[in-house]
């Protein structure tokens, strides 16, 4: 029960984007059109469970070292070097996937939202299962928030904006909007 | 002198790095919850920024290449982890509410945009002043949202109280007020430039009129 709660909540309630600011340079940049944006999701989804999972076995190892401060450093660089593994290991044995995913992976290392995951799947002290679940329901999450908005600035490209309010200006306030239609999500559950 | 003004002055507004190249948004938006809270990220991420300009700027001749990005991340995230650590000891309060943005530093996409655009490539007085620029335009409109957001979420700024419970429009504070009220403020600057853009023309146009009557008459 606990762990579906977990996931539930990291899709919904506290939605990685719209609630946690995580992730917006991704947020804002490939949510252009629908596809891409799909294409965005999958990898993320996929280097997040992934980055997570090795994430927390190196946090055990580092807690046992007294090492501890040297989170963030070890964190950014395995990250970095998983998604360049990925990207090589992916080129190989499964070029229909590379095909889809490759131009969204480099982009994935600055992507704070798997830094940020990965640390606060730490601050919580979730186990290994917990850690799993968690970081499949962000990146669903994520997934969830980036289509939703490419498809409403889809929309938007039709409207007549006024001229100052072009661009970054009536994206950031269109996310704000769906920002607060997710806040409803917020009674569903306690965590 | 003149020089180093213009890098300056370069941060803070063409080159502003929230509102004109929407880089760094994680935190401006999570963080501006008060003045103070924006202020305190501001100033993080400032002497991170101007911390690892310097460095990179020092080894740039030695960094091959094609191994560059790795290195300005380490050198990068070691002193995030300094400021973390700092911050941990001095400023306690500050530090629990920053939580994960704090850390999160790293993958700021200013501080490796400057290291990569600036500081890979100038002496290190010049990229101090670009670390120092940015910096402050960075910290100047998180301070500012932060203060929108308190004002007009909690009735007070920086901690002073202003109207109270009065009237709050408490969207603010919470997560899509962060959305809306940057947006609006990104608007609010792009409507001023534009602005002043046509005043310019106006006014180069009504030049023009005067030198061709000039012209004619003579």
């Amino acid at each position: 029960m606990r762990i579906f709660v977990i996931f539930l909540s990291a899709i919904l309630v506290n939605n990685f984007v719209l609630q946690r600011f995580l992730g917006i340079c991704p947020f804002l940049g490939v949510s252009k059109k629908v596809e891409t944006a799909l294409g965005m999701s999958m990898a993320v989804i996929f280097v997040m469970v992934l980055a997570s999972v090795i994430t927390w076995f190196l946090n055990s190892l580092l807690e046992a070292m007294g090492l501890g401060f040297l989170r963030t450093i070890v964190f950014i660089l395995i990250i970095a070097t998983l998604v360049q593994f990925v990207e090589i290991f992916l080129k190989k044995s499964a070029p229909a996937l590379y095909e889809a995913l490759g131009i969204f992976l480099p982009l994935i290392t600055t992507n704070c939202a798997i830094l940020g995951l990965a640390l606060i799947n730490i601050q919580y002290q979730y186990t290994l299962l917990e850690t799993v679940f968690h970081a499949a329901g962000a990146g669903l999450g994520f997934g969830l928030a980036l289509v939703l908005f490419a498809g409403i600035r889809e929309q938007l490209e039709f409207a007549d904006i006024p001229k100052p309010f072009q661009g970054l200006a009536s994206a950031l306030i269109t996310a704000g909007i769906l920002s607060m239609a997710f806040m409803g999500f917020s009674g569903m559950i306690r965590v | 002198m003149a020089n180093s003004i213009q890098i300056l002055k370069k941060g803070i507004t063409e080159n502003n790095p929230v509102l004109i190249q929407a880089l760094g948004m994680c935190p401006a938006l999570a963080t501006t919850t008060s003045a103070i809270n924006g202020l305190g990220m501001g100033v993080a991420t400032m002497s991170v920024l101007v911390m690892s300009n310097v460095v990179i700027s020092m080894i740039r001749k030695l960094v091959p290449a094609k191994i560059r990005i790795p290195i300005f991340i380490i050198i990068i995230a070691g002193f995030v982890t300094m400021i973390d650590l700092l911050m941990h000891g001095f400023t306690y309060e500050l530090w629990k509410t920053l939580g994960i943005f704090i850390p999160l530093i790293v993958v700021n996409c200013v501080i490796l945009g400057r290291a990569e655009a600036f500081a890979s490539k100038n002496p290190v007085i010049p990229s101090i002043l670009d670390g120092l620029g940015i910096g402050i335009g960075f910290l100047l409109v998180l301070t500012a949202l932060g203060a929108v957001r308190e004002v007009f979420g909690n009735g007070t700024v920086f901690g002073f109280t202003l109207w109270g419970d009065a009237f709050n429009v408490f969207v603010i504070i919470l997560p899509p007020g962060a959305f809306i009220t940057l947006g609006l403020m990104a608007g609010l600057l792009n409507w001023i430039s534009i602005s002043r853009q046509e005043a310019a023309k106006l006014k180069e146009k009504a030049k023009k009129e005067q030198t061709a009557k000039k012209e004619g008459q003579s």
